[in-house]
This record gives C-alpha cells, structure tokens and sequence, in this order.
C-alpha cells in the first residue's frame, strides 16, 4: 500500500461519504479526523526537540 | 516422538545519552541494569561452565576465546531473575532473555515483562544522573546509520534432525515473515538500494545465506550450535533474521507461526517447492513492497508473492496439525496466522492496530502529510526511533497503546505476573522459584544449572540439562515444602 495508493483510496472514500451524506457517517468521520489531529498534536508534544540533532547523535556499536 | 513446544527469545536494546561527549554504550549499559531493584543488591553469579558458543551446528568448531569474565566483572554484568530470564550486558547493549516457554503468548508476556524491568532501570538509573546526561534505551535492531544489533529467537528441536533441512524448509518462510513480523524502518542502508519506507529493520542487513557469524556478514539461518541442554537429544536453533516487536500481536505471530513450521521440519514433514531463487534479494525486494502485490521468483521459475508463500507455509500446517491431537494453543495460532493473512492479501490496512510496520506506516504518513514533510524529513527519522523509546510517557508505541491506536494481545495482568514469577512447564520454574525463594543461598546461576552456597564448603550444582523438566508439576511440591536451600538439596537427593 503505497503513499499514492492509500491517498487514492482516501479521496475515493470521501466521494463515497459525500454521495452518501449521512449525518452519522459524516459525524463519525469528522470525529476520526479530530482523533487523529489531537493525536498528532500530542505526538509534537512528546517528540525529542531537535530531532535533527538527535537522530544525527543515535550512533550503536553494532552488537549480537 | 513429537517434541513438545520450547522457545525463548533475547532482545538487545539500543542506549545513548542526551550528553554526547564522553558517552560510553559499555559503561552505560552496566549502569542501568545495576539499578534494577531489589537484584542491584543481590549478588548472584552467572554459571558459564556449560557455555559453548563457538561450536558450530555443521559439525565443527571454531577458533576464538570462550567468554569467562572474572567474578566482580561477572557480579555486574549479568542478572539473572527471579522470572527464569536473565538481564545482562551484551557487548555495547543492554541485553534481555526470556525464560524459556512453551508457547507464543507466553513468550509476549515474557518479552513485555522485559520491557518493564528496562523501564524500571531507566527511571531509577536517570534519578541518579544528571538532567544532560539522561540515557535513552530503544527496542529497535538499527541506528540508520549501517550499524544493527539483534533480536533472536531459540527454538529446542530434535538433534537427530539434519541442520541441511532445516535451511531448506525454513528460508522461504523467514524471508516472508516480515509482512507481519517486521517492525517497520524509514530509509534505507548497508549499501542497501532506497526506499522511503520498509517493512523491516533488519533485512538491510544480511549478505549470505548460512554462517556462525552473526555481527558482521550476517547470515538469514545462523549456524550456533550451543543447545543449553543434552546434545545429544538437542539442538538450539538460534534464529538471527528476525525484528524486535514492540506490537503484541507482531511478536505473537512471528514465533507462534515459526515455532509451528519447525515442528513440521523436526516430525519429517516435507514442504517443498517453495525454495526461493535469491533469498538474499528476496529479503530486500520484500521489504521494500508495501502493497505485499510484487511477486519473487522461486528456484522452479515459479513467482510468488510474500503472502503466497506464507499462505503455502499454512495450508502445510493445516494438513500436519490436523493429523495430531487437538492442541488448543496450536489452534489459535494458525487461526490468527490464517486471518493475517487474508487480510494481508486484501489490503493491509485493516491490520493498521496490530502490525509494528503498519501501525508505525499509519503514524508516520498522517504526521507528514499534515505537516507537508517528505519521508526524508528528520522528525520522521525520529518518530521512527521514538516508536522504540522504551518509556511508557515518551515513547510514541505506548502514546499509541494509551490512545486506543494499538490493539493489545496480552493483558496487562499477565506481564505483571511474568515480571517476577518463572512459567510453570519449563525448568525456569526451577531456576526462577529458587531465586526468589532462596536468593541469598542461589551462588550462581545458568540456563542449563542452579548453583547454591549453603554455608559449608562446597558449591552445589543442580544441573537442569533437559528443558522441559524442573517444572512445577515435577519439582513444585519439593520446593515448597523445602523450608530452606539445604533442605532443599537434600530433598532434591532424597
């Protein structure tokens, strides 16, 4: 499932939902959108500052 | 005969500072095990005596020095616990072994348990440090930078069965694994060709098919032949190809569905026709397909996907198990394995809950899309790493696991218990119960023996050469109704 692949399926699922235009699939569907927003945001909440730095800096010795 | 189920995995983990300058992986990792409680102040021993890792499964040995670290040296690196695992320092890496199991949803909580004695060491390790020199451990196998370090899995087997059929039967089922056992990876390397994004972590880094090595030139079916037990009854497979899991359900299906095809090898089961061309090829081109659709060649010219493969893998199961008595435990496994697949087949997105590549993919590309990152973006690389972060506030795994994104497999319940209490049908009750029962009196400890020091003076050594006995059912009376570690040796006699 590539990127491009899952956008396609995303845009044809929103026609299908206006097509539709059920109050409750449209409800639930905003909602999963704002779950997944407040999702997001907490995610920059808890991410490491300066990823750049750190990812940089995340050097192992190779182990086993 | 059929022998019964009986795995174990180790997991190293990944460590660094927040302070750069004068960092130690070494040092650092003796730091944070040495602030597990209350073992830090318990000293016992690791037992090397039956250690023989250089001995090679092809039949003969190699050169090289036995590891035998002197008593203080040994004292910090090694924790063996009261749950029948061992903590320890492996390398540069802090290191976790299960106690050995008899079936995969105890291996999850086992691992899981592992997880949080790490976390715990973390938390009392960085109260001891200074803010700008924070450790930071991971549950991941790379850097991204080329280097990786392992997770392995050890399957018991027969030793009259020939090594040359196990790489036969098991390759084209470990190359495909990944597409539910992979942990999932931004990037590429190893010289590896590009890829924004993969399915495993570990697959960039094998080059050849068979070999004892397993750090440099690593080998998909890795020949250590060290069997922690009789030799002449077993052999340990010790399998190097695999990721470490953060998902249940991943590490659930990853030994579950392999312990089930090495059953099948070790009863003379024949599966053929599924050997591949080019496994080492096979390994990154599958890695690389996230639609699971491309195909690989088979060494008959046939072309398979992934799923193909792992659905021919199946439906042999199916044809084996269903000839044996009905084993509840097997049951849910090819059931699980069966319904994993179909929907791998499918689309796989309706696994975006259960499976670490596809739970990390589903995270990753909302983050980037809303932010208008390309996948080269270096917060993606972080959220990547930060998947791993092993603590339960900043790890991204468990903000997931909080949040309802992940569907867990084991209950929290069952990771508690396996923190501290050994399973009840292996020898690791034995070993386990015995530290916690007697830890001042336990001297030493391995897979294969309990040492204990009762105060005179020799040094007892309870050998525990077949895995499967020193289970409650066999030793759980006696230990109990020993009231101390001398009544207990002379029970044992007795």
């Amino acid at each position: 499932m590539g990127a491009q692949e899952r956008d396609r399926k995303k845009s044809k699922e929103k026609t299908e939902k206006t097509e539709e235009a059920k109050p409750e699939v449209v409800e639930k569907g905003k909602k999963i959108k704002e779950d997944i927003d407040d999702l997001l945001d907490k995610i920059d909440d808890v991410l490491e500052e300066n990823a750049e730095e750190f990812v940089k800096n995340y050097v192992q010795k190779g182990g086993e | 005969m059929t022998t019964k189920l009986l795995l174990g995995t180790e997991t190293e983990y990944g460590i660094t500072s927040k302070k750069q300058e004068g960092f130690d992986p070494v040092t650092a990792s003796l730091f944070l095990i040495n602030h597990l409680r209350p073992f830090s102040s318990l000293r016992i021993l690791w037992d090397y005596e039956n250690e023989d890792p250089l001995v090679d499964a092809r039949g003969f040995i190699v050169e090289g020095e036995k590891e035998r670290p002197s008593q203080e040296d040994n004292f910090s690196l090694n924790k063996p616990l009261d749950n029948g695992g061992r903590l320890y320092v492996d390398g540069a890496h802090p290191e976790y072994s299960t106690p050995e199991c008899t079936n995969p949803r105890d291996i999850v909580a086992y691992e899981k348990a592992g997880e949080l004695l790490l976390q715990l060491c973390l938390e009392n390790a960085n109260r001891a440090r200074k803010d700008d020199d924070t450790l930071y451990v991971y549950k991941n196998n790379t850097d991204g930078k080329g280097n990786s370090y392992g997770y392995h899995e050890n399957y018991l087997m027969k030793r009259a069965t020939a090594f040359e059929k196990i790489v036969q039967g098991l390759t084209p089922f470990l190359v495909t694994r990944q597409i539910y056992a992979g942990a999932g990876k931004v990037g590429t390397e190893n010289r590896s060709y590009p890829a924004d994004y993969q399915i495993s972590q570990r697959a960039d880094f094998f080059e050849t098919l068979i070999d004892l090595n397993t750090m440099a030139k690593r080998p998909i079916i890795n020949t250590r032949d060290e069997p922690h037990a009789d030799s002449k009854l077993f052999r340990r497979l010790h399998i190097i190809v695999g990721d470490a899991n953060m998902s249940e359900f991943s590490t659930y299906l990853k030994v579950g569905a392999a312990a089930l095809v090495l059953q099948m090898i070790d009863n003379n089961h024949e599966i053929n026709g599924l050997d591949l061309a080019n496994p080492l090829e096979a390994i990154k081109a599958i890695s690389r397909d996230l639609t699971l659709k491309k195909t690989v060649r088979l060494a008959n010219g046939k072309e398979y996907t992934a799923v193909e493969i792992q659905k021919a893998y199946l439906d042999e199961a199916y044809k084996y198990f269903s000839k044996l008595e009905r084993d509840p435990k097997v049951d849910e496994i090819l059931s699980h394995w069966s319904d994993t697949l179909e929907k791998l087949g499918k689309d796989p997105y309706e696994l975006h809950t259960h499976l670490d590549w596809l739970i990390k993919y589903e995270l990753l590309n909302n983050y980037a899309q809303k932010k208008g990152f390309g996948w080269d973006n270096q917060r993606l690389a972080m959220m990547d790493l930060q998947y791993h972060d092993i603590r339960p506030d900043k790890g991204l795994y468990y903000t997931l696991l909080r949040d309802g994104y992940v569907t867990p497999f084991v209950s929290e319940g069952a990771i508690l218990i396996a923190k501290d209490t050994p399973p009840r049908d292996t020898r690791a009750f034995f070993r386990g119960t015995c530290i916690k029962r007697f830890p001042k009196e336990v001297y030493a400890a391995s897979w294969t023996s309990v040492l204990f020091d009762v105060g005179n003076s020799t040094i007892k050594r309870v050998p525990l050469f077949n895995p499967l006995r020193g289970s409650e059912d066999i030793v759980g009376k006696i230990i109990m109704k020993s009231e101390t570690a001398e009544e207990l040796l002379r029970n044992l006699a007795g």
